[in-house]
């Protein structure tokens, strides 16, 4: 039996099997489905990757022609991610959704969308047939969104679904529309097809196509300014849904984009630098609004549409390098980028995760409302540290190997061009730093506010760490992103062959690229463990030192007041004061505020949301008017079924007679021409 | 490896130095040159007290930095010596592990849960945002000068080119004394003596740190003067023998140590809410150099 129909059999089963099992048994089911699933196509992924291609026609139906599944490289390499974060992501939610085991059919749902949203994920990476490749991205959306709107009973969560949900649909408008283009002049619903069209079309249809798919594949993506369904769609989520989203939902959007690199055949130099623009802006913009947010996921969210502009610089100085011909910048960007979407698929699954912890012990998610975590939970502390540090791009972690191999093509990039587009590359490399800046701002906030000093409200229930097994994905995430942290060349081994489908052999006289960049990451992996070594042998002698000398405890020195309450702290607002101070121009914020009034006020409150202005310029300013607009029509909606009844019998007149009078008017044209 | 040693050596008398320029220029006799290392070695004996508010980060993040610094320190050449480690795009590293140890100092300031050292931190880490784009701006038009993107290539290489490298050689001096500067906290950008917590940046991160782990940040401090001032000399010494560039090194951070004295001495701490600007204009200075080495290289077509 091929693997292709075990892999279509096991998804059914589990769905038909999950309604009739107890509640207990469901989240079992789903991990055992996706897990043989992750066993059929991650071995055909990994044979991929090491060079070995996967091939096979389904027969499909008359109206899909024949259904090629291909898993390249480039597949191999998503895949195993999406695997990854769906088997650590799924044992997670296993406990996460331990808090809801009342519920049965929402539970049930949940379960059904899940299986369907990995098998579809799964699918669309390897399907390479136009038609199947959109209704495996429906079904991955829907099953997506019906997972996100679990809690839907708050309105705040169905909202962002529903907006998640319009928004995706704009993109599958983009997208239809491409597809169809190259099928309508082709015939064929194949992938290959979108290379010979664009072969035929050279100049400005290929280009043009290629920016349909473009703006399709960044709305998933969450590229500035398609970015603003993110930020309200993770943090409705349920924690590990939100990891899987960030970690590989927006991901197929950065797939979709290399594959279509792959296919179109354009100028790649002028999609590198409209990539590189669009990228630099997500990245600066995204975690600029991320340092301004009070809710943890909502940071988080915002910080996707920034890692996505770092992967998408990645993907610019790889067009770039293609673009002049320069295999090592090619080969540097496409790596980059690569590596860096395993790379926030791991961190970022698991600072949600860990933020999920905090959501489950305290019931809230507002990062002034918390503190002082880390005593009561030092696990969750200790693994969102570590997320923290890596999506911060410093070492010892894996961020900082693709944010260095990302560094090393800009640095490149530099050497080899010519004025215009030097001053260009300059400003991406400040670009790329202040990233690294701005998110280690909004990193120590977070870790700072949420987990360190003292609590700053009281909960009335137990605060308490979840359970040990709970820990185990997380861990393993965590041992995964230290070992690329350490030992980076075998990924880049591993990345040969998807960079190898962009750059092609660069033919004898030039080594391969893993090859030629060994050298440099050889001394990288040596220097990084050196730090941590050297970091242990002082943290001994700290041990050994302190040991014969005497240690004790106080209180925190506070000029002198001896009985500080935990509002004194610092808050998250307050410690990035300064920064709002300064980016004043590119932020909004909505103020709630009630002053305080007369010799005894009562009751008062101020509080501040940052708002995005793209939000306000792109969406909220064009629905208004459109509302504005359509109110105009609101007569026909009168209520009466009569009205309705006589709508509809004047569309089928309509839909009647136009063709009708179409055909007569031509037959007076065709006569009249006769004449 | 030949880098490690002198700047460990001028580590031991930089903060020195710093103290006795002030000290004359006071009229006062001031303590002796070794005394900052006096007080760091005596920090080590002592004993410890920790607020009952911090977490095990408290603990560790001092040994982090230290580390950090001491790490970035063996990735300094000396001339034609390499660093003990070296390799394409170290500079990119070195940044990086001086970024992790900020990380964890800032958030072994949020620690202990007082208002001033979350002050000092959040100021920390908006400043050290924004002198990183100079540095990184600055090394990368060096590598465009030099065509190499490692540190001792690039200052290998850097001599080599005509007398207007120098030039922009002085350029980079000024960049890069301005981030020793920031990096170590000092005038005019922080002021290390001031007695107000309100008014300090790295000195009140530090308030609750005792004994062992004080020391270990007061010595990650004059490393990190001697690092930067390491720097500093490699811009200039390129392929010289060593007989006449061990002495310039002694000279040159000697005469970094009495700059830095004579400004704290004469000059007052800017304004807090200016700080963040003026040290991004500094990127703008490094974009000066950059502009340099276009017309080095001739690319202004």
């Amino acid at each position: 039996m091929n693997w292709v129909i075990a892999f279509i059999l096991t998804c059914i089963a589990g769905v038909v099997l999950i309604p009739f099992v107890p509640v207990r048994w469901k989240g079992f089911i789903v991990i055992l489905a996706i897990f043989l699933n992750s066993l059929l196509s991650g071995y055909q992924a990994a044979a991929a990757l090491l060079g070995q291609m996967f091939s096979y026609t389904m027969p499909g139906s008359v109206i899909t022609g024949a259904i090629p599944v291909r898993i390249d490289a480039l597949s191999g390499w998503f895949i195993l991610i999406v695997n990854f974060i769906f088997l650590t992501g799924g044992w997670y939610g296993l406990f996460y959704m331990n808090g809801y085991k009342y519920q049965r059919k929402k539970i049930s749902l949940h379960a059904i969308a899940f299986l369907i949203l990995h098998a579809s994920l799964v699918a669309l990476l390897s399907v390479q047939n136009s038609l199947v490749f959109l209704i495996a991205w429906e079904f991955m959306m829907f099953s997506a969104f019906i997972c996100v709107i679990f809690e839907h009973e708050k309105e705040s969560t169905l909202k962002a679904g529903i907006n998640y949900l319009i928004q995706s649909h704009i993109s599958v408008v983009l997208l239809v529309t491409g597809f169809l283009w190259v099928s309508f002049k082709t015939g064929s619903y194949d992938f290959l097809a979108i290379t010979t069209f664009s072969s035929s079309q050279p100049g400005a249809g290929a280009m043009f196509l290629f920016l349909l798919f473009f703006v399709g594949f960044a709305i998933k993506a969450g590229f500035v300014p398609f970015h603003t369904w993110l930020p309200y769609a993770h943090p409705a989520a349920p924690a590990h849904l939100s990891g899987i989203m960030s970690g590989v939902l927006i991901k197929c959007g950065i797939y979709g984009i290399l594959r279509m690199l792959l296919l179109i055949k354009t100028d790649y130099t002028t999609i590198g630098y409209i990539i590189l623009t669009v990228s630099v802006i997500s990245g600066l913009y995204g975690v600029m609004l991320a340092i301004v947010q009070h809710d943890l996921k909502r940071l988080l969210a915002y910080h996707s549409v920034e890692n996505i502009g770092i992967i998408g610089l990645g993907i610019g100085i790889g067009c770039v390098g293609l673009g002049s011909g320069s295999y090592i910048v090619a080969s540097l960007g496409f790596a980059g980028a690569l590596l860096h979407t395993l790379n926030h698929a791991l961190f970022k699954s698991l600072l949600f995760y860990a933020a999920g912890m905090v959501y489950q012990a305290t019931h809230t998610l507002n990062i002034e409302h918390l503190g002082g975590l880390i005593k009561k939970m030092p696990q969750t502390a200790f693994f969102f540290l570590v997320a923290a540090v890596a999506i911060c791009g410093i070492p010892p972690f894996n961020g900082f190997i693709s944010e260095f191999i990302i560094y090393t093509g800009l640095y490149q990039l530099l050497q080899q061009a010519m004025l215009g587009s030097l001053i260009f590359v300059l400003f991406l490399i400040l670009g790329l730093v202040l990233i690294g800046g701005l998110a280690m701002l909004c990193f120590t906030k977070a870790f700072g506010i949420v987990f360190l000093g003292n609590a700053r409200r009281e909960f009335h229930h137990e605060i308490q760490e979840g359970p040990l097994l709970q820990m185990v994905p997380l861990g393993l995430i965590t041992v995964f992103m230290l070992f690329i942290g350490l030992y980076p060349q075998w990924f880049l081994t591993m990345l040969e062959g998807p960079v190898r489908l962009f750059t092609g052999n660069p033919g004898a006289a030039v080594p391969l690229f893993p090859v030629a960049f060994a050298g440099t990451l050889a001394p990288l992996s040596f220097a990084t463990l050196g730090l941590i070594l050297l970091i242990l042998a002082i943290y001994w002698i700290r041990i050994r030192v302190l040991r014969n000398r005497q240690v004790s405890f106080g209180l925190t020195w506070g000029c002198g007041y001896v009985a500080p309450t935990p509002k004194l702290q610092y808050t998250a607002g307050s410690f990035v004061r300064s920064y709002v101070k300064l980016n004043k121009p590119t932020l909004t914020f909505s103020k709630d505020e009630k002053e305080v009034i007369g010799v005894f006020p009562a009751h008062s409150h101020y509080e501040t949301n940052a708002y995005d202005k793209f939000e306000r310029w792109l969406i909220d300013r064009p629905v208004k008017g459109l509302k504005k607009f359509l109110t105009r029509f609101l007569f026909l909606q009168n209520g009466s079924l009569q009205s309705y009844i006589l709508y509809g019998v004047l569309f089928i007149l309509g839909v009647l007679i136009i063709p009708m009078i179409y055909d007569t008017l031509l037959m007076l044209i065709d006569f009249l021409k006769r004449l | 490896m030949l880098s490690f040693f002198l700047i460990l050596l001028s580590a031991f008398f930089f903060t020195g130095v710093i103290n006795v320029t002030k000290s004359i220029y006071t009229g006062r006799k001031g303590p002796g040159i070794l005394q900052p290392v006096y007080d760091t070695i005596r920090l080590f004996k002592k004993g410890s007290v920790y607020s009952t508010t911090t977490s095990f980060i408290f603990q560790i993040a001092p040994t982090i930095y230290f580390s950090t610094v001491v790490m970035a320190m063996l990735m300094v050449p000396f001339g034609q010596s390499k660093g003990l480690i070296s390799f394409n795009g170290d500079f990119i590293f070195f940044a990086y592990v001086l970024a992790l140890g900020k990380f964890f100092s800032i958030i072994s300031a949020m620690d202990t849960g007082s208002s001033f050292e979350g002050m000092g931190a959040s100021r920390e880490a908006l400043y050290s945002m924004f002198a990183e784009p100079a540095f990184f701006i600055l090394l990368g038009s060096m590598a465009l000068l030099t065509g190499q993107t490692s540190f001792q290539e690039i200052f290998a290489t850097l001599h080599l080119g005509s007398p207007i490298s120098y030039a922009l050689a002085v350029l980079a001096s000024f960049v890069l004394g301005m981030i020793m500067m920031i990096e170590n906290s000092r005038m005019p950008i922080d002021d290390p003596k001031t007695h107000l917590e309100l008014t300090m940046v790295h000195e009140v991160m530090i308030l609750d740190n005792s004994g062992f782990d004080l020391g270990l940040i007061q010595s990650a401090g004059m490393l990190k003067f001697s690092i930067y001032g390491a720097l500093i000399v490699n811009l200039f010494i390129g392929m010289f023998p060593y007989g006449y560039t061990i002495p310039m090194f002694f000279a040159i951070q000697f005469g970094a140590a009495v700059v830095t004295g004579t400004i704290e001495s004469f000059m007052a701490r800017f304004r807090m809410s200016h700080n963040a600007q003026f040290i991004f204009a500094l990127t703008s200075v490094s974009l000066l150099i950059f502009f340099g080495v276009l017309m080095l290289l001739g690319k202004f077509i």
